[in-house]
């Protein structure tokens, strides 16, 4: 039957069309969400940087290094994962680069005969690794859209327990680091134990012996041991941000290519239609002029009207 | 010369200002800074923390732990949690003062209800002086 074909197409051209516009509002979703997400990263920095400075002052300050969080330990015989990934899909290759990346660390360190715990942030992250059958520690989910600092806090705790047990003797970090709206790459970075305060301090760019005469209260370690959790609560923290605009930017990229196949789709699909729309039009008139043709015993002259007619109606 | 204050918790800068005195409460004790106060570092505990701004205002602002820097002139603030006190809503103060007084009564040996309670005075401490 002609007309088959063509309601198929129809059909067809109608569902992508729905997909289309579904993957255009993420698109325009997940472009907001980016700038907001950009918007907390910026408004969380000045506190990291105040954070980096008060280390430089310690550091000037000439404290001795003796916190359970800047212990390291020569022999690495448990290492600890935080693998930060989102909770929902459709984000390309977002959630798969960063788990991978992750994988490859965990398998090198069970190479090395290391022992390894998994922290793992986002629902793609557990589902992942739970369904390997790896042994997952700890996982969070629900507020890698927009995290908190309070989500922050919680994550680190665990984090700082398991190292400052001494469970793990090293923890790396692995998520999606955001660099400009263009580009995100996969970073896989130590996370704990922290460097020494000098690296730290150097870090921060600040001019340390000028701003050698600090007073502390109540003492520069009782300083140092609170600020250091509060440091590594900081760090997690704008990690989770970065993550969660690296989550968006990728998503709005994912959508986009999405919506362009499907564009392209329909131009396709709608050629295809009118050819076959084409057809069965061309199908039937041949029908009918040779329907005509058989019965036409009479004149001539009614054949080549039909004709006429035939190549008007093409 | 004033002193420039910033007042940053961890997910923004909650006030900047420029001031002629500060008073924080340290573990040590209370302090005052004043324009050319020597380099300090302290932790701060969870209080008031006013500040004589240098239009002649004063802000009060509840802080619940964190730290205080003071070099060349420069006041931060770094806090987990600070709230001005024209942004502390009164009504949940109280009523988490009542639920904190309550959890306590049946359960002497809470620290969260202990700690819930110094929140909500001092919040409530903050929010009194306008």
């Amino acid at each position: 039957m002609p007309g088959g074909q063509e309601r198929i197409l129809r059909r067809r051209i109608n569902s992508v069309q729905s997909t289309k516009q579904i993957t255009r509002a993420m698109e325009l979703i997940a472009a907001t969400r980016v700038v907001k997400a950009m918007t907390r990263a910026n408004a969380a920095r000045p506190y990291s940087t105040k954070m980096t400075g008060v280390i430089e002052d310690l550091a000037a300050g000439g404290v001795g290094i003796d916190d359970p969080l800047l212990r390291s330990s020569e022999n690495v015989s448990s290492i600890g994962f935080v693998v930060i990934t989102s909770d929902r899909g459709l984000a390309g290759a977002y959630n798969s680069s960063v788990i991978r990346a992750a994988e490859k660390e965990i398998m090198a360190a069970q190479t090395e005969g290391k022992d390894y715990k998994l922290v793992l942030v986002g629902k793609k992250a557990a589902d992942y690794f739970r369904f390997r059958n790896y042994e997952v520690e700890a996982s969070f989910s629900g507020m890698t859209d927009t995290p908190s600092y309070e989500d922050a806090r919680v994550i680190a705790t665990k984090v700082r327990d398991l190292f400052v047990s001494e469970a793990v003797d090293q923890v790396i970090l692995a998520y999606q680091e955001f660099v400009s709206m263009g580009t995100q790459r996969v970073a896989v970075r130590k996370f704990l134990p922290l460097e020494s305060m000098q690296t730290v301090a150097s870090e921060g760019g600040g001019d340390a012996d000028s701003r050698a005469l600090f007073e502390f209260e109540p003492s520069p370690e009782g300083v140092l041991s609170a600020l250091l959790p509060r440091y590594v609560e900081s760090r997690l923290y704008s990690a989770l941000l970065d993550a969660s605009a690296s989550e968006h930017a990728n998503r709005q990229r994912a959508m986009k290519s999405a919506t362009d196949n499907a564009e392209e789709l329909i131009t396709k699909l709608s050629r295809a239609l009118n050819r076959a729309r084409q057809d069965a039009i061309t199908t039937e008139i041949m029908e009918i002029v040779g329907g005509a043709e058989a019965l036409g015993d009479g004149s001539s002259e009614e054949t080549t009207e039909h004709d006429n007619d035939t190549q008007i109606t093409v | 010369m004033s002193l420039r204050i910033e007042l940053v918790s961890p997910e923004r800068v909650v006030f900047e200002g420029d001031a002629e005195l500060v008073i924080a409460r340290t573990s040590d004790g209370e302090i005052g800074f004043q324009p050319g106060h020597v380099p300090f570092v302290g932790n701060l505990v969870s209080s008031v923390v006013r500040v004589a701004l240098s239009d002649g205002g004063v802000q009060r602002i509840a802080v619940h732990s964190g730290f205080v820097e003071v070099s060349d002139n420069h006041v931060a603030l770094l806090c987990d949690v600070a709230e001005l006190a024209e942004d502390i809503d009164v009504e949940r103060a109280k009523a988490s003062l009542d639920n904190a007084k309550n959890d306590l009564a049946s359960d002497p040996s809470n620290f969260n209800a202990e700690a819930a309670i110094h929140r909500a005075e001092v919040r409530l401490e903050a929010s009194a002086g306008i």
